[in-house]
């Protein structure tokens, strides 16, 4: 298997799926002749022209609504919205018609399209650049959140995402761009609702997702050496959730933590936890806790970035404390 | 920016005289047309009459007064064009071929609605004939009929889109950023701004920064037109006109169609804002009144005949209120989970595959 890196496992995907399905097309700020901010789209607009790797106007908004227009018309729209934080423009398009339309208007119309971004802390670009909204989308009905870790899941997940029927919200975390794994050729997808259990142990369960579960495998390490066996849950798609995957191991640990990058107040594992507390409740023997990004406005300045997002070693700490 | 400007009209000119009018109409055909726009008029008049009577439940934007616009407008184009529809839909719903039986079903939140009553006015629309929805957000709709527009760019089957909005989406910045998309891409949209004077209550004189909307099209390098929105012939010329350059890869077009919304914004509006002066001016150009005189004078119709066909139409509305209040039943609670998802189904435990 051959070894590469997210961002070309990002792209293997869209170039797979536009040379496997003439509907697929690409379009967003900057994914032409440079490639994407962050480089997912690089060489595709050699490849398939400006036609299908379509170069937009900074419009956020028009972005969304296109990719909704154009699904509903019977393409498969690839549109990439450049940092997480400007979803913010373009969110009544993504939730308000594309989520929505299907059901309003009786089932008639799908809206099979992917609104890929990304986001995350790490770079000290504050504010405006670095955020985790994934909970604003995973309130969303109609619209499914998926947020790979990896390589492998990226290329499979963002396959199965543009094969999906319904408008897929696709979170990429600027950190791993560069991170390299082993990646099949051939083609396969990694089917949404899935979870995957990255680490096996007994001790604790760590619900996780995006750059955090790989984090996560770290702080499983750390934990190792004090002696407790740390279960990693890489959630992959925040919705549709597999719960199912979550209980089997709640029911082996009695333990969960749950970790993410998005500000604590009201973040999307806190679903996770209410799912466990509904389906789990007996299989706990300690009351779960979270550790989460705090809730300010993601800081530049390096030292105050770090205090902001969990880190390696913090959620060693949290799992160590549940462990007790 | 001078020079720009000049130069888009000396296009627009040329586009415009290259490009035909719309076909002459068979008599059958201008019979249609009021009777399509007495239908709207007489759906939206009995609408106010059962919200009055609170047996409608929940928010209605009637669309009296501009029934030329939607009815001229879908006269021009094919079962296989788009239009998308907005808050104040029914007359879009009903001119794209919506029967009104089912119309009033959906407003009444019934089972046999076009939305199996999920959607209700203000999201009243038949996917299936080609009207890509109405949306409640104002503006929501432009960016999406963009997104159509290039779709049909793509497949080549000379398709056109019909974007209907008002005067108050064109201030919204989906307006200017979908617009802009359109003109860079020479899409084949028509963007119908059915300017109606008033932003809910705010009027345009003091909501816009310019007088006619139509203007906006130069920043955008598309033609600007202006059309009389009380006329349905005069609302037919200039889409067809717009249409035909579209289907010929002219790109956009935004057509403004002055016209004038009878009824307040919706029901708990008391018009505070206008002056009964006002609305007995536009009152005088009623665009029914106007086209079945037209008709009477061109000897397409006699006087009996309107009249005729105005019991025709109360008729039909009767049919459809019985239809929709007596004959239709409210959607079964075990369905509200269908169809939010394609593929995926709430079960116990959260969505699982079907």
């Amino acid at each position: 298997m051959a070894e590469v890196t997210f961002w070309q496992a990002i792209r293997d995907a869209l170039r797979d799926e536009m040379l496997r399905d003439e509907k697929v097309f690409v379009m967003g700020e900057d994914v032409g002749i440079y490639g994407g901010a962050y480089g997912a789209t690089r060489d595709l607009w050699e490849e398939f022209g400006s036609e299908r790797v379509r170069d937009t106007a900074i419009s956020e908004a028009a972005i969304a609504g296109a990719a909704v227009g154009a699904a509903m018309c019977g393409y498969r729209p690839v549109a990439e919205i450049m940092y997480m934080d400007f979803l913010t423009i373009a969110m009544d398009q993504f939730v308000n018609q594309g989520g929505k339309n299907r059901y309003m208007f009786g089932g008639k119309t799908t809206v099979p399209m992917v609104l890929r971004t990304q986001g995350g802390a790490g770079r000290c670009i504050a504010a405006q650049h670095s955020q985790s909204l994934e909970a604003w989308f995973v309130h969303a009905p109609g619209v499914f959140v998926v947020s790979p870790s990896n390589p492998y899941d990226a290329k499979g997940l963002l396959k199965a995402s543009i094969r999906d029927d319904n408008p897929v919200r696709f979170f990429e975390h600027k950190m791993i761009y560069g991170m390299k794994g082993e990646v099949p050729e051939e083609d396969y997808v990694v089917p949404l609702g899935r979870a995957n259990v990255t680490h096996e142990g007994d001790d604790v369960t760590i619900v996780i997702y995006s750059m955090m579960a790989n984090l996560a495998l770290e702080a499983a390490g750390i934990l190792e050496q004090d002696g407790i066996s740390a279960e990693v849950i890489d959630l992959r798609s925040l919705k549709p959730l597999d719960v199912d995957t979550i209980l089997r191991s709640v029911r082996k640990t009695g333990r969960v933590l749950l970790a993410s990058e998005g500000c604590e107040n009201n973040n999307a594992v806190t679903e996770v936890a209410m799912r466990i507390n509904e389906h789990g409740f007996d299989y706990l023997d300690a009351p779960m806790k979270r550790i989460c990004a705090a809730d300010v406005p993601i800081p530049m300045s390096p030292t105050l970035e770090d205090a902001c997002i969990p880190t390696a070693p913090r959620i060693a700490e949290a799992a160590k404390e549940l462990v007790g | 920016m001078a020079r720009a400007t000049k130069k888009a009209k000396r296009s627009r000119k040329k586009t415009a005289a290259k490009t035909p009018a719309a076909r002459a109409l068979k008599r059958e055909e201008k019979v249609h047309f009021l009777h399509q726009m007495m239908q709207i008029r007489a759906f939206e008049d009995k609408v106010f009459e059962l919200l009055a009577r609170d047996v409608l439940k929940g928010a209605s934007h009637v669309y009296a007064g501009q029934e030329a616009i939607a009815v001229g407008a879908c006269s021009v184009i094919e079962p296989t064009d788009y239009i998308t529809s907005t808050h104040r839909g029914h007359g879009h719903c009903l001119a794209r071929g919506g029967e009104l039986d089912r119309m009033l079903a959906e407003l009444c939140g019934k089972a046999t609605g076009y939305c199996k009553g999920r959607g209700g006015s203000m999201h009243i629309a038949d996917t299936s004939a080609g009207n890509l929805g109405a949306t409640g957000i104002v503006g929501g709709n432009i960016p999406v009929a963009t997104g159509a527009g290039l779709a049909c760019k793509f497949n080549g089957r000379n398709q056109v889109v019909l974007c209907f909005f008002g005067d108050g989406a064109s201030n919204n910045g989906t307006f200017h950023e979908s617009l802009n998309m359109a003109g860079a891409w020479q899409l084949p949209v028509v963007y119908i701004c059915e300017n109606n004077l008033y932003g809910m209550s705010v009027s345009t004189d003091v909501a816009c920064s310019v007088k006619d909307i139509a203007t906006r099209g130069v920043a955008y390098g598309m033609p600007g037109e202006i059309a009389d929105g009380m006329k349905v012939l005069e609302v037919r010329e200039a889409v067809a006109r717009a249409v035909a350059r579209a289907r010929e890869g002219g790109g956009p077009t935004l057509l403004e169609c002055k016209a004038y919304r009878y009824r307040g914004h919706s029901r708990s509006d008391p018009r505070k804002y206008r002056t009964r002066e006002e609305e007995d001016h536009w009152h005088s150009r009623d665009p029914i009144e106007q086209f079945s005189n037209l008709l009477v004078k061109t000897r397409a119709m006699t006087r009996k005949q309107v009249a005729d066909l105005h019991v025709q139409v109360e008729l039909e509305i009767a049919a459809a209120e019985k239809f929709a209040l007596e004959e239709s039943e409210y959607p079964d609670p075990s369905e509200l989970h269908d169809d939010v998802y394609v593929g995926w189904k709430k079960g116990p435990m959260g969505l699982e595959k079907v």
